[in-house]
């Protein structure tokens, strides 16, 4: 992209324009979104392409200022994917999925977060967050029933029987509006958490870490790389990534007793660049930035009709990518949670699964941020000493590796304790347990290479592992037809071994065939093996042969109808 | 009974031997490189015991009657 390409992106800015009821008129939406970041855009993408209306408000009209998240892992890229928009951020992005370790002059270790190959999407790209939102702004305006009304600041926000009625200020005077449901993703200093005098708790920790992206033409390869105390920062660690656009992002621990103001200044932060680089490299500062971090959560994230999502709900170290990550997750944990409530397919005690959910997943991404911010920031002297015996101990014998924390990269949780799983009742192996997100594989249908995830449907979807030599049980187009009614609608996807399915199914089947045997693998997937999926492609349930009764019983147990 | 996965009786075969060669590597060490040894040490060990119940009844074990001054752990 050229540069002048690159500058219409970042300055970009999004029209305020006056809502009908501005004019008067009395509004009742199904869902409000307060925050048109990455969490927010992926709710209500997410909310309008399975067909609910979704109004989103922000406060401004501009993208991020400045990189901010960088990592997009594999998970939130499927999920970008299933929202029409992952191809674009893969394209933009850098690829990444090895790193290096140095412990002052040393390298300590490599490592390879996705050796397995065959998958769609790598462990991570990195991409600046203004891209990730351009994307998902463009993919937001092909969908009609997604308003997002710029220059829409939160002011007021009361519950009133069965909806919420906000107070909404605009360039043009205040109005109010009203809505069923409120997603809040308005960040780490919400102000929808705020306005309910609701509070995010946790453990600050006392250093000081300083952002530098630089622009620079460098032949570095794509792979993260972390020091630990080199000569260049001594006493501190120092990160360094790529991003798109000869752009490199620089994390520069600095200590608790650092000027936070100070800092931030080109006279401090150059010096700092080049002692890294080499007195005679050539770049510009792109973005600077001085932070602290907090890890922290609410206590729940579901207030009756409100429902906090991302930064609003919890917040991390950045060290692991467990920001925007995380909340791409929570969002298209609670998107098909509304959808199914709104419907009437489910009780809204669906959305309290929400909260168990992502207040587990929060819970996770807090202990392996609080762990890394342990061995990157140590606390005394003890810990100090184990931190480098342990670097010291990396370079010889693998067993020490494994304790180097220089962030533990983010997968997304297993919601093993989940009351929408079914309990196995049958022996599998593998990693898909209940709870689970459903690994993808690639496969072929009618011939076209394609990818198992891209073949699940938007509602509850079945797998059903066919047989080279006999039939396997599958639905019948009327158990279907009793799933629907009472749930709604359940695809089918039937996976052939190689060679192709040598039975019939009925119409409207997705039949596709499993080229290298990597879904067999990775699903432990056997003749009849039955997995049933949730709209988020989390598994909730698995049998070795399909059984409607069975699947019906695990169908109203995902959706709280049990 | 609790069954204990701690050894905690004798165990090395010539125990006066072990005790020197540990006070021997760190011999002419600064106290700072001995921490380090220690830690290295700890860690090596561990590794090679492997059992986390072991390691924390050994860790829980080391504590003991070690009471942590008040001064150094409010903050």
């Amino acid at each position: 992209m050229n540069a002048s390409a690159e500058a219409d992106i970042k300055s970009r800015s999004y029209e305020y324009k006056p809502c009908p009821e501005q004019g008067g008129a009395q509004a009742d939406h199904p869902v409000i979104v307060i925050g048109a970041g990455p969490v927010g855009l992926a709710t209500s993408i997410d909310l309008a392409q399975s067909g609910v209306k979704v109004v989103v408000l922000d406060d401004d009209n501009t993208l991020s200022n400045g990189s901010r998240a960088i990592c997009f892992s594999k998970r939130t890229l499927e999920i970008f994917d299933r929202l029409g928009c992952g191809q674009p951020m893969v394209d933009k992005g850098v690829i990444w999925k090895t790193g290096k370790v140095f412990f002052q002059d040393n390298p300590v270790y490599e490592f390879d977060l996705l050796p397995d190959t065959a998958y769609r999407r790598p462990a991570f790209v990195n991409l600046q967050q203004y891209y990730c939102e351009v994307y998902l702004l463009d993919r937001a305006k092909d969908l009609p029933n997604l308003e997002i009304r710029w220059k829409n600041r939160l002011v007021g926000l009361e519950e009133v029987k069965d909806s919420v009625v906000l107070t909404v200020e605009t360039p043009d005077g205040e109005y109010k509006t009203r809505a069923k449901w409120i997603v809040a993703c308005d960040g780490g200093r919400s102000t929808t958490r705020q306005l309910m005098g609701l509070e995010s708790k946790g453990n600050i920790f006392k250093d000081r870490f300083l952002i530098a992206d630089i622009k620079m033409p460098a032949e570095f390869p794509p792979e993260r790389w972390f020091w630990f105390d080199p000569p260049f920062h001594p006493g501190q660690s120092v990160l360094l990534h790529k991003q798109p656009d000869d752009v490199w992002r620089i994390d520069f621990q600095l200590g608790w007793d650092a000027d936070p103001v100070a800092e931030r200044e080109p006279e401090k932060v150059i010096p700092r660049v080049k002692a890294l680089l080499g007195q005679d490299a050539e770049f510009t500062l792109e973005w600077v930035s001085v932070y602290t971090f907090v890890c922290m959560r609410m206590d729940k994230f579901r207030h009756g009709r409100v429902i906090f999502a991302g930064d609003a709900a919890h917040g991390v170290s950045p060290f692991g990518a467990r920001g925007a990550n995380s909340g791409v997750q929570d969002a298209e944990n609670i998107a098909w949670k509304l959808r199914y409530v709104l419907d009437g397919k489910a009780p809204d005690s669906l959305l309290d699964t929400y909260d168990d959910e992502r207040v587990y997943a929060a819970d996770e991404n807090i202990l392996n941020s609080t762990r890394s911010t342990d061995f990157i920031t140590p606390k005394n002297q003890a810990s100090m000493d184990f931190r480098n015996a342990t670097l010291e101990l990396a370079r010889d014998f693998p067993f020490a590796q494994r304790h180097v924390n220089s962030g533990r990269l983010s997968v997304p949780a297993v919601l093993a304790t989940s009351a929408l799983n079914t309990a196995d009742i049958d022996a599998f192996g593998g990693i898909l347990a209940p709870g689970a997100v459903a690994a993808d594989a690639p496969v072929e249908e009618g011939g076209r290479d394609g990818w198992l995830l891209d073949m699940l449907g938007d509602s509850f979807s079945l797998v059903i592992f066919a047989d080279e030599k006999s039939d396997v049980r599958v639905p019948k187009s009327e158990e279907l037809a009793e799933f629907a009614q009472t749930v709604g609608p359940l695809s089918v996807l039937v996976v052939a071994p190689k060679g192709g399915l040598k039975q019939d199914v009925p119409k409207g089947y997705r039949v596709v065939t499993d080229i290298d045997g990597h879904a067999a693998k990775r699903y432990d997937g056997k003749a009849g093996t039955t997995y049933l999926m949730r709209p988020d492609q989390h598994v909730c349930a698995r049998f070795r042969k399909f059984d409607a009764k069975a699947v019906r019983a695990a169908l109203l147990r995902a959706t709280c109808n049990a | 009974m609790s069954a204990t996965a701690l050894k905690t009786q004798p165990n090395i075969d010539r125990p006066d031997d072990f005790y020197q060669m540990l006070v021997d590597a760190h011999r002419d060490l600064s106290p700072e490189q001995s921490r380090l040894v220690n830690s290295k040490l700890i860690l090596l060990l561990a590794n090679h015991v492997g059992d986390i119940s072991v390691l924390s009844e050994a860790l829980e074990a080391a504590r003991k009657g070690v009471a942590p001054n008040a001064a150094t752990t409010a903050h």
